[in-house]
């Protein structure tokens, strides 16, 4: 039994690893965008799992909650709302291929090389500074009356939710104002390309759905102002 | 990690227990449903098959079992035999990391001839107490809207497809909110685990150093947008009447779920109610106290857990009929409505209110 519990993180590791490389091979193998963006979050899943065995509960529910609870949802929307069920048959294979799989060697190459020289088992840089204590609050026996249970605070080591509240809101608090500085950015600069009028060259080469989109709010402004 | 038979033990007992109250809410509050809404409307309900009607949730489980099950000929089959357990998940699990009850140390047993309990484990009710735990519920929340973006889609029916796209627009502009109103009660209970978001609410407020009003958050000055804020967006995340609009059976027949029916119709009715239960013991946890009696000190004992636990789900009960009472007296929204609500005025209310609660934890007022 001691042998089986032991090696739970293994198997855990092996099964939900597997399928989360299945997964993401067939995000890119699906034909319809409705299956490629489950198996994406598929994906997202399995990850998520991954994070819990390595005790990083914040960043797995982190993980599920922004890309599987947020960006997902928002992928599906787009897709379904455009609704290309039946896409023309394309060829698998295009000019992007060999590009496309030269990319994917290098970046596994990348990481191989990184993981296999152990950058990954050093020892932080500065770890008495990194992992502070806080503050807990804990049930214990009472002192004189076994019948009794105190609440007590005792110290613990910083992890998790506290851990990465420190280390972004304290260490790197000027480069995460500047990363949501550029996702402002990109907020804006996509409600403006999206809000303005199409010129004509960009009428003839647009896909029907956005047109049709067009047209209709042209006609629901054209009824608003008529009434 | 070494093998705990004890552990082990207790947690498929408290496994079992929160699944046997998950199962039951949905009988029993179809039958709440039918016969408030009868109350309502000023009409008798169902009163034929057992006294007050009670038995008429299981004659009609009994008939969604025995109906037949079709799917629809254009239908992507794979998909639509997933949706109705991909609804069912979310709903079933979220309740998790939820405690239902004080927690105590278990006396020393022994039982045919073994002993049981040695060294006092404490038993905590609440099947996984993580470090994350709020987080835990808000992750796996969002995920219920999957089962009805899937439904809707795989059926091949354009009121399904409106269904689900409905759905995933609407989630999108209340989870915000909902999670944001949600962190002014973090910030006062200064932890992420919802036990110590409820052990915060066991103490008192003493107002002129006689009137002790339990410290609920709910009670609390600085909480009370947070509360409202969450309460409403809640009925958005369990699509309930002022917020159906994934189902809106006079514009959408029946929404996602028109195609579904016999067992698959019933895991999508059940994950409806289990998500209410969750979302009741949600509110109940974070804003009205979870388990804590007010003015009474619960003893760490078996007694203790027991009391605490039945007021939980009077609690719990309280606000599933408040789910009840306002599906039937306020009408369907316009569907563009509570996307405007949620991104126009709830997103700033619940900011400022985190604003608030911050400036008052800063002048050491709470």
């Amino acid at each position: 039994m001691d042998a089986i519990a032991s090696n739970a993180p293994l198997v855990v590791f092996i099964v939900i690893g597997t399928i989360a490389v299945a997964a993401s091979f067939l995000v890119v193998m699906m034909r319809n965008p409705v299956h490629s963006a489950l198996f994406l979050l598929l994906t997202f899943l399995c990850v998520a799992v991954l994070f819990v065995i390595k005790a990083a509960e914040f960043v797995a529910a982190v993980q599920v909650l922004v890309y599987a609870g947020g960006i997902m949802v928002l992928f599906l929307f787009v897709v379904m709302l455009i609704n290309v069920r039946h896409l023309p048959d394309e060829k698998m294979t295009t000019s992007y291929t060999l590009g496309g799989i030269g990319v994917g060697v290098a970046i596994f190459v990348l990481f191989f090389a990184v993981v296999r020289t152990g950058a990954y088992h050093d020892e932080a840089p500065n770890a008495a500074k990194k992992l502070t204590t806080v503050r807990e609050q804990v049930l214990t026996q009472h002192p004189t009356d076994p019948n009794k249970l105190v609440r007590k605070w005792r110290a613990k080591d910083n992890r998790n939710a506290e851990a990465i509240g420190m280390a972004l809101y304290r260490d790197y608090l000027v480069p995460f104002e500047v990363a949501s500085l550029f996702l402002l950015v990109a907020m804006i600069g996509a409600i403006v390309i999206g809000k303005r009028e199409l010129s004509a060259l960009e009428e003839e080469t647009a896909p029907d759905y956005m047109l049709e989109r067009v047209e209709t709010e042209k006609e629901v402004k054209d009824l608003v102002n008529a009434n | 990690m070494p093998f705990d038979a004890t552990d082990i033990g207790l947690s498929i007992l408290k496994i079992a227990i929160v699944l046997f109250m998950m199962l039951n809410i949905t009988p029993i509050m179809v039958w709440v449903e039918r016969r408030g809404s009868a109350l309502i409307q000023d009409r008798p309900g169902p009163n034929r098959v057992g006294p007050f009607g009670l038995f008429q949730s299981f004659a009609d489980a009994l008939k969604f079992i025995l109906k037949e099950d079709i799917v629809p000929a254009g239908a992507h089959k794979w998909l639509y035999t997933l949706a109705p357990a991909v609804g069912l998940f979310p709903a079933l699990t979220t309740i998790a990391v939820v405690p239902w009850g004080r927690d105590f140390r278990l006396p020393e047993k022994v039982w045919f001839g073994h002993r049981f309990f040695e060294g006092r484990p404490l038993f905590e009710p609440v099947i996984a107490n993580v470090n994350a735990g709020i987080l835990v519920v808000f992750a796996l929340a969002s995920l219920a809207v999957y089962g009805i973006v899937i439904a809707g889609w795989s059926s091949n029916n354009k009121y399904s497809l409106f269904g689900g796209i409905r759905a995933s627009a609407q989630m999108i502009s209340y989870e915000l909110s909902l999670t944001l109103a949600a962190v002014s009660v973090l910030l006062v209970a200064g932890s992420l685990r919802l036990t110590d978001v409820v052990w915060e609410q066991t103490k008192y407020f003493v107002l002129f150093d006689t009137i002790k009003i339990p410290a609920w958050n709910v009670f609390s000055p600085a909480m009370w947008i947070a509360f409202i804020v969450f309460s409403v967006s809640a009925f958005a995340e369990t699509n309930r009447l002022p917020f159906d609009f994934a189902e809106a059976e006079a514009e959408l027949v029946a929404g996602y779920h028109t195609e579904y029916s016999s067992m698959k119709f019933a895991l999508f009715f059940m994950a409806e109610y289990m998500a209410m239960g969750t979302m009741s013991a949600l509110v109940v946890t974070l804003f009205l106290g979870g388990w804590d009696i007010p003015w009474y000190n619960e003893p760490p004992t078996w007694q203790g857990f027991v009391l605490s636990a039945l007021f939980f789900l009077v609690k719990v009960s309280v606000l599933l009929f408040v789910f009840v009472w306002v599906r039937w007296t306020i009408p369907r929204l316009k569907y563009d409505l509570l996307m405007k609500i949620g991104w126009k005025v709830f997103l700033p209310l619940a900011i400022l209110n985190i604003v608030i609660v911050a400036a008052f934890i800063a002048a050491g007022w709470l």
